[in-house]
């Protein structure tokens, strides 16, 4: 079959399984993003334009110019999820990579020449856009996919933040925002629609501030959702952010949370310990994990990582001209910060929530996420004298994991954690 | 009452009887690959040893990386709870436990009422555990047993600074074509340990007095070494190697 005739009939069908979803009162997740993929998959045929960007980047301009946003590293997650990293990872060895690079760099790196992973690589972009609020490794892996799909690469710089947003900062972010718009113009051949722009603003900000609302009713006791389902229905948030359908299912989302919480019904039945989850998940471990804390009693209320997606609302000000709230949003991030405000945020959530105790993965991919954390550690051991438990492994990369010495510390976590409520 | 721990770990299987707060008698036999089968052949060795019946046992905890294939254990806990309870018992004092295994160390803060306050363990490496020792002896030709002598008899300690155990072990091969005494050698090779143990202890922050616990604490050049590291003297029992199954025996006295 050829490729155009493939890309057709995933284009028919993409188009089928819209409408059935059209009818349905609750949108599954799975079937928005099956249909967000092949939509990607098919976007030749319907003659929209595909561009790979960053988890953390500023994607509303991209759905204002109806082009298709693709994340390489929810991709990641989903290989890891699927437990295809380590073959995808060692193809990426062997065609030079150093072990130490990011999983998820390894594993997109690698699907790009073997299409491969859990659904057979992703869509051929036109265009990449690369914002380094969230690593610097980001630069290299999209100058090598670059020069591999022979595609045009916007890199939006953002200066990092230890405390404070300076002028010259905002004015340096700022500029790039119009060279952004530029490079889009230029890339889909059409102008650049300010007003279509400001509304899906409006709409990513209401999304976010939903995921927000859904994430605060972990507050409740027992908590409705867990860390481990919030890793699940953040896709969306990543992914399609600034689109009304996100809207809708975010706003379904938090109703059922708040009926969890009206009937008592917890994430994890018997709910007696509390936990803050820090860094990005192990996905190829998220039920494995979820159930031994669930042995304990424990829940993991609340994480940095899911957080991410809205943990900017405090820079955005609907009344300032949206540019420069995206341009300060997009700066600000988690990753982007100093120790000390990272550290900061963590105590809050700590008190928001009500927290027993701190678990930090020290990811071997995540050198951003993870470097500092003996430092945030110390500061939340001394701030609020909770214990915190360091977990050693890799979000996609199964070989640096070890499941008897990660079963052993979570035990003697949770045994400190009984001792301190009894 | 009459309580045991057993405590299967990855070389070494013990197994510890108690009664009324007193040790009875403990027994240490090689782990194998049948984890099920080491636990119950240590316990019924120590029983017939001491000459009791394993009726006459209240209850029994199993901890180590094989405490869940202890079928006839009442329930498990893990080594860190395990070693810090065997270590007040043997002394009430102690305020840091470093326990130096098999497979892994940790060190155990522990506050002024016995309670634990934190722990912190080896990353995934075996360098500064008792694995990295045998790999270092089996390349000396040398007894593990008589680690601890020969280093004390070093005159210049070599300097080993890999932290992997793979490449500590070729520098050592290096130091041993170079001609470098075994002596020195192995006293290079205690002094890496301890400052790997160390640098990993100092992060739960070390307040005497401190006890060293785990099948390592037999060598007595480690525990120089660490000594000398921490700049303290550390507490050292001879029930060091059964800690784990002793604490276990402890828990088991308090368990409902």
């Amino acid at each position: 079959m050829t490729e155009k005739l493939k890309q057709i009939l995933i284009f028919i069908a993409a188009g089928f399984k819209k409408l059935v979803l059209r009818f349905k009162k609750r949108k599954p997740m799975k079937e928005i993003m099956m249909i967000y993929y092949m939509e990607g998959k098919s976007a030749r045929v319907a003659g929209k334009k595909v561009a790979w960007i960053t988890s953390g980047g500023p994607v509303e301009p991209l759905i204002a110019m109806d082009v298709i946003p693709i994340y390489p590293e929810n991709h990641g997650a989903m290989i890891g999820a699927s437990k295809m990293g380590v073959d995808l990872c060692e193809k990426a060895e062997m065609m030079g990579y150093s072990r130490d690079l990011c999983s998820y760099a390894r594993a997109d790196i690698a699907c790009a020449v073997v299409n491969g992973g859990p659904i057979g690589g992703l869509p051929r972009p036109d265009m990449l856009v690369c914002c380094n609020n969230i690593c610097g490794t980001v630069l290299k892996w999209y100058e090598v996919q670059a020069r591999r799909f022979d595609v045009p690469l916007f890199i939006f710089d953002t200066p990092f933040c230890h405390t404070e947003y300076s002028e010259e900062a905002r004015k340096y972010v700022r500029s790039q925002i119009d060279e952004y718009m530029v490079f889009l113009e230029k890339a889909c051949g059409r102008k650049f629609d300010s007003g279509r722009m400001e509304n899906i603003w409006r709409w990513s900000i209401e999304g976010q501030k939903l995921w927000q609302a859904v994430l605060d009713t972990a507050a409740s006791r027992p908590a409705p959702i867990s860390a481990f389902d919030a890793f699940y229905h953040l896709a969306l948030i990543v992914s399609l952010r600034g689109r009304r359908d996100v809207v809708d299912y975010y706003s379904d989302l938090l109703a059922g949370m708040k009926d969890r919480v009206a009937r008592g019904i917890g994430a994890v039945p018997g709910e007696k310990y509390r936990l803050l989850w820090d860094n990005l998940p192990i996905w190829y471990r998220v039920r494995w994990l979820s159930r031994r804390f669930a042995s304990h009693g424990a829940c993991l209320v609340a994480d940095t990582y899911t957080s991410a997606w809205c943990g900017s609302l405090k820079y955005v000000d609907l009344s300032r001209p949206f540019f420069d709230s995206m341009a300060e949003a997009y700066t600000r991030i988690y990753l982007n910060v100093g120790i000390d405000e990272m550290a900061r945020t963590v105590i809050e959530m700590i008190d928001k929530y009500g927290v027993d105790g701190f678990v930090m993965h020290s990811n071997r991919s995540c050198k951003p996420y993870s470097l500092g954390q003996y430092d945030i550690q110390r500061i939340v051991e001394r701030e609020r004298g909770i214990p915190c438990l360091m977990l050693e492994a890799d979000m996609v990369d199964e070989r640096n994991f070890s499941e008897s010495q990660v079963a052993t510390r979570i035990d003697a976590f949770m045994e400190i954690i009984k001792q301190n409520k009894k | 009452m009459r309580t045991a721990g057993i405590d299967i770990g990855s070389i070494t299987a013990k197994a510890a009887v108690m009664e009324d707060g007193m040790i009875l008698g403990s027994r240490i036999i090689f782990t194998g690959y049948n984890t099920d089968l080491a636990g119950r052949k240590v316990f019924e060795e120590l029983i017939k040893e001491l000459g009791i019946e394993t009726a006459s046992i209240g209850k029994i905890v199993s901890t180590g990386y094989g405490r869940s294939s202890v079928k006839f254990a009442r329930k498990t806990a893990t080594e860190i709870i395990c070693h810090a309870a065997g270590a007040l018992l043997l002394d009430g004092r102690v305020k840091t436990v470093i326990d130096i295994g098999g497979q892994d160390s940790k060190a155990i803060s522990i506050d002024g009422t016995g309670k634990i306050k934190n722990f912190v363990m080896n990353d995934k490496c075996a360098a500064g555990t008792g694995r990295f020792l045998e790999v270092m002896a089996r390349a000396l030709g040398s007894d593990l047993d008589e680690f601890g002598s020969l280093s004390l008899k070093a005159d210049r300690p070599s300097r080993i600074s890999s932290l992997c155990t793979v490449f500590a072990e070729s520098e050592v091969i290096s130091l041993i074509s170079k001609g470098e005494t075994r002596e020195n050698i192995i006293a290079g090779i205690h002094e890496s340990i301890a400052a790997r143990v160390s640098a990993m202890a100092a992060r739960i922050g070390i307040v005497s007095p401190v006890m060293l616990t785990g099948g390592v604490a037999r060598n007595i050049g480690v525990v120089k070494a660490l000594e000398a590291k921490l700049g303290i003297p550390l507490v050292v029992s001879q029930y060091a190697q059964v800690m784990g199954a002793i604490g276990a025996a402890v828990i088991a006295s308090r368990a409902v």
